[in-house]
Formats: structure tokens, C-alpha cells, sequence
């Protein structure tokens, strides 16, 4: 039904307006913090892998292409063309937080995870970058965690041959969602990452 | 003090009564609108009350020009009372350059109140009056609020800043203090009193009371007990900025900001010493969170405010010598 | 969206049985639910109402400790503006009526409705957790930071109560999106909607908009306190101030989720009790939309002492004073709507009346507030208590309980004793401003908020104010008992009791589970009284 496909649709776009007021909070502190404390915010950065970060810029990239084809491939009927590329943006999804987790890994083992643990040789205010890093990366993940139970369950229903193009707004709707994550992502990356790395 | 039943505060100070009268005016703009209103509505359902079941109300579906006229005119009166209601606030956020200094902490559930004469007290506050009084307001621990509704005047104080506020009591007598911003348990046993009291009375209790030194005094005393000297010489020979004369001069960070040394930037400078480093200096100041309260920062403060640039320094009077670059 | 109902009775009677109405996904049914929590939350909320008007009966704080005092505010505050004002119209008065407002079977996503009710539920339940755990005691505003390094009280818990409490409000606002833009019957065009839907469709708007900002900002307190992150910390420069702002900007907005609805309720019963067309209905319409939208931009009004630049005070301070025109200029259509009306004195006038008494003190007396100097004496005293429960309670619940009487023939297919509608009506009007109005004067005369003792020359309009709270207690009890009761009467309401146009009264009370026996079409505008007469008039 036309109407069920434009209401779902709409009702993602609201969904995700709402998601972005939802990070939108923790960028206002970011942009805060960063203009008060420049130079914990320089030094915090330093300390993040951007090979990895790039890496994993580049798999969501590469995610939401798979994910945009296999919205498509539904749309034609497809089914080899649904199924292969759904599994890949699985894959690609579990690689981002496989890499993730060994980023975390290695704060917690630097002592960058803010709190008790957190070095005390460092300016304090690194506490404020790193709290913030952790917030926004980690409800990060969990919205890719959301994201690939989504798929899995796209990955079932697209299996069982239940899409067409007279019925393809699951795949639509989660693909909305799919490329919202992936564009916070391309925010947080620079954000976090990327601080003063031009010179 | 005051009658046992009162309805309306007394109006102590030198803008009370300014403030009453702005209230005077938005009272009567409202009553008036209020009244209009609420006699309209109960006139119209009386007088046009339903006589027989079928009836219905007349076909009016409205009008431009009052859509207009009750836009504008609430418009009109909104502005006025924007404008009345700024020029207050700003009257109220700016201290006379002649005001008297008084610092007050807030910590749960007290008010600790120094003079820079050195007389302390806890809850309560001796100040002259037709004097301008400028309180710096710190916090120990949480938000609190520093309230004197006779005076109408009211700041909060924000654990890790300064804030200000001021006000010229006017009439003799003893005004309540109210914690204004809810702190803990016991948020409403946070309370005091001011002391107005003419200025030979006020000088004479100033002179009678028990004092641990000035604040100035004690502030020179924790600058060497802290040991911030080894580093701030009085010359450029040490590793940190010279402080004499930095207080009110703008100075060039490191990170290519250009700040002006405040109350607030000196507080930073002690307890968060990483923010923002002079440019020239080394990143090496030690923090002093958990070493100094804040009482002691009002004065390590107020002794810095007071040293005075050296006579041989160069004749340019702002930047401070602390912004010379290589500064050894 | 299919139903597996049928088509004949009631939506009371069929489907039966206990999990037919806990797996419902009947807007209407759906509606009941939240009714029947609501009000057991409006119950506890006013339960710590009557403790807290106890203590300051005397000016010592000799009723309970002042740690209990502190959580009993707290808990007052949290239960009413979480768990009863946000719901209230819009998931009741809402839920039933939307759909059928727009000619619709249901929602657009009516299993999201249901689920947006287990969330309720849940954080309600977290919520309640957290009281019988030992409370909290940081006030519903969670100021850090004594919310997230000095109380030692269950903050996490509560706080996580109301995060997911939020989803629930986020996924209403969303359902009556979508619904609004995508459902609306054939000829229901904007222009011809009633303002209760234009209502609920802007307070939509702000649920969606600022509920995920207060969640994030409930979700980086929680952190500090359990996981030891530094967001508002001092110590390491974290500023405590930046809390309020991304608090703020949700709270505000909040309190026009928490009105815009009423004003809807009002905006149909006014037309109804006169039967004459809303006055200016379009500028009533932009009005809803305005106070929504410029009402995200006024919320440093809460912070002008707190520390927050002269130069943003004024900006809040001058937008602040700007939202106040659309709601003066929907208080004067209604009254304008009452000119040359025919108007009943049956119990829904009450309602009106009072409502407009009412909000009309609490909005006017909002400007008192938004004039900078003016707001630094009244600043966190019971000035401003008294001010936001004469819109939330007197505006407010005012309009939840009109509503609920004005609909309530229609949704339980019964009728409630006239008489004692109106001196319900009657008794909570004189309760509520002799509760409230003499906290105005001890509010000017200095007494802050969230004292557990004061001086004692306050006390008089202490006693005053519990003593109102007495009355207004009696007439919220009335009214349960009242539309309880009549639960056990036959179900024999006409379809249309007031006589009132719109196009829930076209059908029975009531309502069959599929709202509409075939899809309506629209063919007339809303209020459309004097058309109807005349056409009656020329057959």
C-alpha cells in the first residue's frame, strides 16, 4: 500500500530528527569544552588511532553503498542481489565495532578511560575530552548494534523471498536508518580524530 | 524588624524600590488585562446564555483588525517591560568602580564571609550603608545562592568560578540572607543575616573585630607558603609569568587567544593551570584543586590584584611583562 | 494496520478478556490505559503534593527530617511533570481522539502506541523503584553538581525511570505525526482541522524535538555518577552550568507540552458550550505552531543569575517576552469566540471558565519572570512556584479535566451527575488560588523554593495555601469518585450530548472498534454551527 510505505518513510524521517537532537546534546558540549580547553582537546586527539578511525570511515562508507544496493536490489526483486549485499553490510557493521573494541582496548589500557583509573599525569581537563569520546563513540556503537540486529532480521525476511517492489519498505526504512549512523560517524571522525592533524 | 504579618518586603536598598516599581507596573498591566478578560467571559455567558435547545451562536468568524490590535498592543507592552526589565538587570550586573570588596563562599550549609580587612564572619554580614558593596561569591562545593530580598539581589555561586554582585544598603537594619538554590539537606538552614549599619558603627565593629590578617596579608602569606614565588619571581628570571600588574591587562595565550586577567582567570590559573598558558611559558604549573579552598583563592587573589607593576617596566602599560617573548 | 475486530459493538465490549486489552492496539483502548495510569500517578504525585504543604503548615521543619522533605519535593515534582502532565492529554484526550478527529481507524502505527504505553510503564516503575529504594532528593530540575557528585540518594535509578519515560512521549508526538500528515480523511484539509488536532500536532513537535535533549542529558549525568566520567565536574573544568543549558532547553519546551494541549481541549469547548465558530480560527492555529517553535528559544529565562552572560539574558529575556503574544492572542479569540454565542451553563462552561481565570494569571504572570531585573528577586522563590502551577495545574490539568468531562459520554458511553460536575468545577477553582495566589506574596516577599523550614513571619500565607490544597484535594477526589461511579451506571449516553459539531459526536458513544462505519468525507469546515442551523433551517 502506497499509504503504509509513505507513513513508515515519514515516520523514520521523524525518528531520526529526533536522533539528531539526541547527539546533537553532545555536540553542544563538545563545541563547548573544545573552545574552553583547546589544547586537552589537542593533546586527547593524539592520543586516538586515525589509521583505525580512517579504516573504519572508510568500511561504513563502503556499508551504506551495500546497504543502498541492497534497498535497490529489493526494489527489482532481486534476491541473490538483497541477500549478498545485506550479509555484506553485516560484515561490514561487525568489522567497524571489531575495530572499535580493540580501540577501546587500548584506552583502557593507557589509562584513558575517565574516572578513578584515569592518568594522573595528564591535564584534567583530558577527562572532559575523553568523557565525551567515549559517550559519543559508545552510543555510537550501540546505534550500530541496533543497527545490525535491524539487517539481521531485513537479512530473514529478505531470505524468505518476502520482498518486491510492491512490498520493499522494511528494507527502505532500515536503509534510513543504516545511512543516519553512518553520517554521525562521518561527523564524529574529524571531530575526534582528525584535531589539528592539517599541520 | 518587621511587622508579623507583612505582605510586601521592605525595600532597603538603592535599586529596591526600582524594582518595585517595575513590578508595580507589569502588576497593574496585568490586573488590568486579567480583570478585562475574566469580566468579559463571565458577561458574555451570562448575557448570551443559551435560550432554547436548538439555538446556535451568530456566524462571526473574526476579525483582522482586532487580530491585529490585540497583537500589537500586548506586543507594544511585552517591549516595555523587555526594556524596563534590562536596563535593571543591567544596573544590577555592574558593580561602581568605588565599590568596597567582600568576599562571601558558599559551602553546605554556610555562609563563610571574609573583609579584606580581615574580619571574618559565618551567616552573617556587617556592611555600612550609602556604601557600594561588591561581593565575590565562590562555591566550595555545589550551586548556591546568595539572596537578600530587601535588597533584591540575588547571584548564585558556581562551584569552579567567580561570580559578582553588588548593592548599597540604604536604610539601617538587619535583613534576611536566604540560600536561594537548592543544595542538600540542609538547603533551608543555609540562612543569615545583613548587618546595615551607619559607617562610623560599621568602622567601629570592623575595628573590634577578631581578624586573622587581611586578606591581602594572607594572601601574601599562602603565596609563599604554596611556593607559587619560586616560580612567579618579581623579576623575569623565573619560570612562571610575573604577576605584578597582570591583574586587569590583557595577555596572549599560547594557543593565539588573548584573554584579560580577571577574578575568574586568576582562579582558573591556580586550580586548572593547563587552560590557558601564557604564550612564552612552559606548560608547567601544578594544579592546586583539593590543596586550596576556596576562601584561600579569594585571597592569593586579592593579594595579586593589588601588585602593582614595577617602576622600571617598560612604559607600555598593557601587556603585562609576563607577555614578553622568550621570557627568561 | 488491520484489526481482527469486528465491526459491530463497542470497542469496550469486544474483543473480551484481560489480554485483549493489555495487546490491544486500539488507540481507543490504548487511551484508557493511560487514563487508569495517569491517574494513579496524579494520586501518589499529590499524595507527596499533601505532604509537602503539611510540613509548611508550621514555619519549623518538624513533620518530617529535612533529608525526607527534600526527596518528598523531589518525588512531587518528578511523578507530576513526568508522570502525569506530559502523558496526560495528549496520550489520553489524544490517543482516543486523533484519530477519529482526522476520519481514521487509528494511528499510523498503532503497535508503536502500545508500546509507547509499556514504556510508561516501565520507567513508572523505575521510577517508583527509586522511591521505595529511599527516594531522591535532587529536585525534578537534577541541577549538577549535587545531582552527579554530592547526593546520595537514587538518582541513577530515577533518572533512568524518566529517560525511558521519554521514549514513551517521543513515540506519541511521532505516531500523531505521521498520523496528521498521512491519514487525515478525504476533504479534511488543514484549514479545516479542529484546533485540538493543530494543537496536538505542535505539541508533537516538541515532544520530538526536545525529549532526546533532556534523555542525552539525563544519559551523561548518569554516567558521571556511575561510570566516574567528568561532564559538569569543576574540579577537572567541567561546567556546571552547561548541565542547565542542555536541561533547559528540553524543560522549557516541556511546559508547552505540557499547556498547548489544554489550550486545544479549551479551543473545542468553547466553540461547543457556544456553538459558534472559534473566533479567528486560523490565528489560533498559527498561534499553537508559534508557541511551539519560538518556544525553544527562550529557555536562559531559568538561568539569569546563574551565571550566563548579560548579553544572552537579553535575547532569552526579549524572545521570552515575544512567545507571550500568541498565547494573549488565543486567550482573546476565545473570549471573542463567547460573544454573541449561545451559551450553555452545563459543566463543560465551568471548565472553560475557570480555565481561562486561571491561565490568565499563570501566563501573565510569566512576564514578571521574563523582565531580567525584575526576575533576579523572584528568582527560585515561590513566586515562581505559584506562577508555573497556575499554567501547569491551573492551565493544565484545568484543561485535562474539561476534556475529560467534555469526552467522557463519548468514550465510556456514560453520563456523570451534572450538579456535581460543577461543584467540582466550582471547588477546584476556589482551592486552587487559595492554594496558589498567597504564594505569590510570600514568593515577593523573599521565601525560596524547596524550603523544609522558614521564617516565621511567612506563615500566614503558609496556612493559607495548604488550606486551599485541602479544598483542591476534595475536588479531584469528587471528580474520581464521580466518574467512577458512574462507571457502574448503564451505558446509555446519546452519541452527541452537547449538541457539538466534530466528527467524534457523528458516532456512537461509545465509538465501535474501527471508529467510522465507512470512511467519512469532510465536506465543511470546523464549528460550523450557523452553516448546520441554516441548512436545517432551509430543509
Amino acid at each position: 500500500m502506497g499509504q503504509q510505505l509513505e507513513a513508515s518513510v515519514l515516520g523514520m524521517w521523524v525518528f531520526l530528527v529526533t536522533e539528531v537532537m539526541f547527539f546533537g546534546g553532545l555536540f553542544m558540549a563538545y563545541i563547548l569544552y573544545r573552545s574552553l580547553y583547546p589544547d586537552a582537546w589537542l593533546a586527547g586527539s593524539h592520543e586516538l588511532n586515525e589509521m583505525l578511525g580512517g579504516i573504519n570511515t572508510v568500511v561504513l562508507i563502503f556499508s551504506s553503498l551495500t546497504m543502498a544496493l541492497a534497498v535497490r536490489a529489493a526494489q527489482v526483486g532481486s534476491w541473490m542481489g538483497q541477500v549478498v549485499n545485506l550479509i555484506l553490510t553485516i560484515i561490514f557493521g561487525t568489522t567497524f565495532l571489531v575495530v572499535k573494541y580493540f580501540e577501546y582496548a587500548a584506552k583502557f589500557e593507557h589509562h584513558l578511560v575517565p574516572g578513578p583509573h584515569f592518568d594522573p599525569a595528564r591535564d584534567p581537563a583530558q577527562q572532559l575530552y575523553f568523557s565525551l569520546y567515549f559517550m559519543m563513540t559508545g552510543i555510537h556503537a550501540l546505534h550500530m548494534v541496533v543497527g545490525i540486529v535491524l539487517m539481521l532480521i531485513i537479512l530473514r525476511m529478505a531470505w524468505k523471498g518476502r520482498f518486491s517492489a510492491e512490498y520493499y519498505g522494511p528494507v527502505e526504512v532500515s536503509g534510513l536508518y543504516w545511512h543516519f549512523v553512518d553520517i554521525v560517524w562521518i561527523f564524529l571522525f574529524p571531530l575526534l580524530y582528525l584535531i589539528g592533524k592539517h599541520h | 524588624m518587621q511587622s508579623s504579618f507583612p505582605l510586601f518586603p521592605e525595600a532597603a536598598s538603592s535599586i529596591a524600590s526600582d524594582v518595585d516599581l517595575l513590578y508595580f507596573f507589569i502588576l497593574a498591566v496585568s490586573s488590568f488585562f486579567a480583570i478585562l478578560v475574566s469580566a468579559a467571559v463571565v458577561y458574555f455567558a451570562i448575557k448570551y446564555r443559551r435560550r432554547h435547545a436548538d439555538e446556535v451562536g451568530h456566524d462571526i468568524h473574526g476579525s483582522i483588525a482586532l487580530e491585529l490590535i490585540w497583537t500589537v498592543i500586548p506586543f507594544v507592552l511585552a517591549m516595555v517591560m523587555f526594556f524596563w526589565g534590562a536596563d535593571l538587570y543591567f544596573r544590577l550586573a555592574r558593580p561602581p568602580a568605588d565599590s568596597m570588596e567582600v568576599f562571601v563562599v558558599g559551602k553546605q550549609w554556610m555562609w563563610k564571609v571574609q573583609h579584606p580587612e580581615g574580619v571574618r564572619e559565618i551567616n552573617e554580614l556587617h556592611v555600612p550603608i550609602n556604601r557600594n558593596v561588591r561581593i565575590t561569591l565562590g562555591s566550595e562545593d555545589v550551586l548556591h545562592d546568595y539572596y537578600i530580598p530587601a535588597f533584591r539581589v540575588k547571584m548564585d555561586a558556581v562551584p569552579g568560578k567567580l561570580t559578582t554582585m553588588w548593592f548599597k544598603a540604604t536604610k539601617a537594619g538587619t535583613y534576611r540572607i536566604f540560600c536561594a538554590e537548592y543544595c542538600g539537606t540542609q538547603h533551608s538552614g543555609m540562612i543569615g543575616h545583613v548587618i546595615a549599619m551607619e559607617e562610623h558603627d560599621y568602622e567601629a565593629w570592623l575595628a573590634g573585630g577578631r581578624t586573622t590578617g587581611t586578606a591581602v596579608e594572607n594572601g601574601e602569606r599562602l603565596f609563599t607558603q604554596l611556593a607559587c614565588i619560586t616560580c612567579h619571581k618579581t623579576d623575569t628570571s623565573g619560570r612562571g609569568p610575573v604577576l605584578a600588574g597582570v591583574f586587569g591587562s590583557t595577555v596572549q595565550l599560547m594557543d593565539g587567544r588573548k584573554v584579560v586577567v580577571d577574578e575568574n582567570y586568576l582562579r582558573e590559573s591556580i586550580m586548572n593551570p593547563q587552560a590557558k598558558i601564557v604564550l612564552g611559558y612552559q606548560p608547567i604549573m601544578p594544579t592546586f584543586q583539593g590543596t586550596v579552598s576556596e576562601e584561600n583563592l579569594l585571597q592569593l587573589i586579592a593579594y595579586i590584584k593589588q601588585l602593582k607593576a614595577p617602576a622600571a617596566a617598560p612604559a607600555a602599560g598593557a601587556p603585562a611583562a609576563a607577555g614578553q617573548p622568550g621570557g627568561k | 494496520m488491520t484489526h481482527a475486530g469486528n465491526n459491530s459493538g463497542s470497542y469496550l465490549d469486544a474483543p473480551h478478556g484481560i489480554a485483549s486489552w493489555l495487546l490491544t492496539k486500539d488507540h481507543k483502548r490504548i487511551a484508557i490505559l493511560y487514563l487508569i495510569s495517569i491517574t494513579v500517578f496524579f494520586m501518589i504525585g499529590g499524595l507527596f503534593a499533601a505532604g509537602i504543604r503539611a510540613e509548611l503548615l508550621t514555619p519549623a521543619g518538624d513533620l518530617f527530617t529535612a533529608d525526607l522533605y527534600n526527596k518528598v519535593f523531589t518525588l512531587h515534582g518528578v511523578v507530576m511533570i513526568f508522570f502525569f502532565l506530559i502523558p496526560s492529554i495528549p496520550a489520553t484526550l489524544g490517543n482516543f481522539l486523533v484519530p477519529i478527529m482526522c476520519g481514521a481507524k487509528d494511528l499510523a502505527f498503532p503497535r508503536i502506541n502500545l508500546l509507547s504505553w509499556y514504556l510508561y510503564l516501565i520507567g513508572a516503575m523505575l521510577t517508583l523503584g527509586a522511591v521505595f529504594m529511599g527516594g531522591v532528593d535532587t529536585g525534578w530540575t537534577f541541577y549538577t553538581p549535587y545531582s552527579s557528585m554530592a547526593s546520595n540518594t537514587n538518582v541513577t535509578l530515577a533518572a533512568l525511570g524518566v529517560f525511558i519515560a521519554g521514549f514513551s512521549s517521543i513515540l506519541t508526538g511521532f505516531n500523531f505525526i505521521v498520523t496528521v500528515h498521512r491519514m487525515r480523511a478525504p476533504g479534511l484539509t488543514w484549514f479545516r482541522m479542529p484546533l485540538f488536532l493543530w494543537a496536538m500536532y505542535a505539541t508533537s513537535l516538541v515532544m520530538i524535538l526536545g525529549t532526546p535533549v533532556v534523555a542525552i542529558t539525563i544519559l551523561l549525568v548518569g554516567a558521571e555518577r556511575a561510570l566516574g566520567f567528568a561532564i559538569f565536574d569543576p574540579r577537572v573544568g567541567g561546567d556546571p552550568v552547561l548541565f542547565q543549558h542542555l536541561f533547559w532547553f528540553y524543560s522549557h519546551p516541556a511546559v508547552y507540552i505540557m499547556i498547548l494541549p489544554g489550550m486545544g481541549v479549551i479551543s473545542e469547548l468553547v466553540a461547543a458550550v457556544s456553538r459558534k465558530q472559534i473566533f479567528g480560527y486560523s490565528f489560533v492555529a498559527y498561534s499553537s505552531l508559534a508557541i511551539a517553535i519560538i518556544g525553544f528559544l527562550v529557555w536562559g529565562h531559568h538561568m539569569f543569575v546563574s551565571s550566563q552572560s548579560i548579553y544572552a539574558g537579553l535575547v532569552f529575556s526579549i524572545i521570552t517576552m515575544i512567545v507571550a503574544v500568541p498565547s494573549a492572542v488565543k486567550t482573546f479569540n476565545w473570549a471573542a469566540t463567547m460573544y454573541k454565542g449561545s451559551i450553555t451553563w452545563e459543566s463543560p462552561t465551568y471548565w472553560v471558565i475557570g480555565f481561562m481565570g486561571l491561565f490568565l494569571v499563570g501566563g501573565l504572570t510569566g512576564l514578571f519572570l521574563g523582565a531580567m531585573g525584575l526576575d533576579v528577586h523572584l528568582h527560585d522563590t515561590y513566586f515562581v512556584v505559584a506562577h508555573f502551577h497556575y499554567i501547569m495545574v491551573g492551565g493544565g490539568v484545568m484543561g485535562f479535566l474539561g476534556g475529560i468531562h467534555f469526552w467522557w459520554p463519548k468514550m465510556t458511553g456514560r453520563t456523570y451527575p451534572e450538579t456535581a460536575g460543577k461543584i467540582a468545577a466550582i471547588l477546584v477553582f476556589v482551592g486552587f488560588n487559595l492554594t496558589f495566589f498567597p504564594q505569590f506574596v510570600v514568593g515577593y516577599l523573599g521565601m525560596p523554593r524547596r524550603y523544609h523550614a522558614y521564617p516565621e513571619e511567612f506563615q500566614i500565607l503558609n496556612v493559607l495555601s495548604t488550606g486551599g490544597a485541602g479544598v483542591l484535594g476534595v475536588g479531584y477526589l469528587l471528580i474520581v469518585t464521580y466518574l467512577v461511579a458512574s462507571l457502574f451506571k448503564p451505558r446509555n449516553a446519546p452519541a452527541n450530548p452537547w449538541g457539538a459539531t466534530g466528527l467524534e459526536w457523528d458516532i456512537p458513544s461509545p465509538p465501535i472498534t474501527l471508529n467510522f462505519e465507512t470512511e467519512p468525507v469532510v465536506t465543511e469546515d470546523a464549528y460550523n454551527y450557523a452553516g448546520r442551523a441554516q441548512k436545517a433551517r432551509e430543509n
